[in-house]
């Protein structure tokens, strides 16, 4: 008796926290400028008008810029974090992982406002790049989360027969570590590509004139007849973050498979 | 003796490495967020000049403004209690989930739950919160027209937009991945013999859920209200998608000072009240469960 009403009750939990994402392309097909049901009938119109804005365009290709150079270097900064705190021991260590993670609860506001006081004073200009420095800082710690059980599952033993064979520690790192974190790093890259492009606050704070995707639908939203273009945006968005994400999760678990440990699911 | 050195050489060659290692993302923390965090706080004690920026005279103004104008007190507490409300409703209703992914679920099937549980939270963010509003809670959302459909009521509710209630649903939407995978992990650590045991001792199941499942996953859940709680007091896009200017909380009130009033000192004392509230709420919640944890042993 006890199972079926748990599992009724995570179904419906289930459709709650997929209803919005599964109302999206219901709209962004339907023909009628109004967002309400009954549904008018099927139409890609909204696709061709989206297709034909602009500044759009300009918004995305500087979102890619921004999501493909922050997750890069926050990989980069993940790998070197992760790699410390599995490896070695040293003092000061659960201060430095704190500040490090910190990013992940405090508010983005927080981080937001705080970067734009410190930029703002020292004279920078509010452009791509502010955003990134932004972005390589909230993203940093989703990538040491998903590495640091990549790096965990390492068998020290490896490192030591390479050792042993005569492998300097960096070619050791490169020959040895390396292919077997690669799903973790290619697992960190998706996801930091995926939160940059969501976005919001960071951009539309620090961004100055160059708007970015997520900052140019929010404006859209106050247009109601701008609004289905919109939908129909977010549903390549969406669409976009769903494939990005099984891939995520095809390589952390076969980086999981590869270092022989057990799964334990989940990205944070 | 000869033996300790060598193995205290090695220890600090570790130390070495390991700091070595971890310094270019620590020196990054250090200058994009200690040292901003730490301006916030100097200039939350400073005066506002006339334009962008602030004078640096001491001043204590700020604080008392926000303590004491009635418009910051009460962005504040709407925040707070809007946190509030977020932070139970996602717990509770995250909790049954994942303890039915740790116990019901056979374990290689497990990540592909969290995996299916994680996926809405990855997806933007403005968009979802827009769908709440406009297409689910609005005047002409479904959940009116269900409403009107099945005649329970014959007018569209007011009462479910653009208010408290619907910032509530959306953000415990948002965060909900954010309680279901510690409580997940908590609940994943719990040794199943113990359980078996309570079921031998003659306990019934649900006793021995309140008496060992509940207490030994105690961890995981207020982790997960930290978490919950943490974020959302700052959250910025729901309230000013959901709200539309009429419900601000701390977030809209510090991008307004901060970015159409130019009052980098008045924002920033808000944003370190803020925080600095949380700071206490999680001692006290922390200190609470202390006790009240060590009371069960």
């Amino acid at each position: 008796m006890k199972f079926p009403v748990l599992r009724v009750y995570t179904v419906l939990y289930l459709i709650f926290l997929y209803a919005p994402i599964a109302l999206l392309p219901v709209f962004a097909f339907n023909s009628s400028k109004v967002i309400a049901f009954p549904l008018a009938g099927f139409s890609t119109r909204w696709f061709a008008e989206m297709l034909n804005d602009d500044l759009l365009f300009r918004a995305a290709k500087a979102t890619l810029i921004i999501a493909v150079s922050s997750s890069i270097l926050a990989t980069c900064l993940g790998v070197l974090a992760a790699r410390a705190s599995t490896r070695f021991r040293f003092p000061g260590k659960g201060g430095v992982m704190g500040l490090i993670m910190l990013p992940m609860i405090l508010p983005d506001i927080i981080v937001a406002m705080s970067l734009l006081v410190v930029l703002l004073a020292m004279g920078v200009n509010l452009s791509l790049l502010t955003v990134i420095l932004g972005h390589v800082l909230i993203c940093t710690p989703f990538s040491v989360a998903i590495l640091t059980s990549a790096f965990q599952s390492l068998d020290n033993s490896l490192e030591e027969a390479a050792y042993d064979l005569g492998e300097t520690p960096l070619s050791t790192f490169r020959l040895v570590i390396l292919p077997l974190v690669m799903p973790g790093i290619v697992s960190s890259l998706l996801i930091c590509f995926t939160i940059s492009i969501d976005e919001y606050v960071i951009a539309s704070f620090l961004g100055g004139n160059q708007t970015v995707l997520s900052v140019y639908i929010f404006g859209q939203f106050r247009f109601p007849a701008k609004v289905p273009a919109m939908l129909a945006l977010g549903t390549i968005l969406v669409a976009l973050s769903i494939a990005l994400l099984t891939i995520a999760e095809y390589f952390r678990r076969r980086g999981i498979a590869k270092t022989g440990a057990k799964d334990t699911g989940g990205f944070l | 003796m000869a033996t300790t050195s060598l193995f205290d050489r090695v220890r600090r060659s570790e130390a070495a490495s390991g700091i070595a290692l971890i310094s270019p993302t620590a020196l990054y923390a250090i200058l994009l967020l200690a040292a901003p965090l730490a301006t916030v706080l100097i200039y939350s004690v400073m005066t506002d000049g006339p334009s962008v920026g602030v004078i640096w005279q001491l001043n204590g103004e700020n604080y008392a403004k926000v303590w004491t104008e009635p418009i910051y007190r009460a962005v504040m507490l709407r925040s707070l209690l809007v946190s509030f409300a977020v932070t139970a409703v996602t717990v509770l209703l995250a909790y049954p989930v994942a303890y039915f992914v740790s116990f019901n679920v056979p374990a290689s099937k497990k990540s592909l739950w969290l995996f299916l549980i994680t996926i809405p939270f990855w997806t933007s963010y403005v968009i979802r919160v827009f769908i709440w509003k406009g297409i689910i809670l609005g005047y002409n959302g479904v959940i009116n027209q269900v409403l009107m459909g099945v005649g329970l009521t014959s007018e569209p509710l007011q009462a479910i937009n653009y208010n408290v209630g619907a910032i509530i649903i959306t953000l415990a939407h948002a965060y909900a991945p954010f309680a279901i995978l510690p409580i997940f992990v908590s609940l994943e650590k719990i040794d199943r013999s113990l359980l078996e045991a309570g079921l031998d001792l003659g306990e019934s199941r649900f006793l021995t859920f309140l008496r060992v499942t509940l207490p030994l996953s105690m961890a995981g859940v207020i982790a997960a209200v930290m978490i919950v709680f943490i974020p959302t007091v700052g959250d910025y896009v729901t309230p000013t998608l959901i709200g539309g200017g009429k419900v601000n909380m701390i977030a809209n009130q510090i991008q307004v000072e901060m970015l159409k009033q130019h009052r980098m000192a008045l924002g920033s004392a808000i944003a370190v009240s803020a925080m600095l509230i949380v700071c206490v709420i999680c001692l006290v919640f922390l200190f609470i469960n202390r006790r009240f944890l060590g009371a069960q042993k």
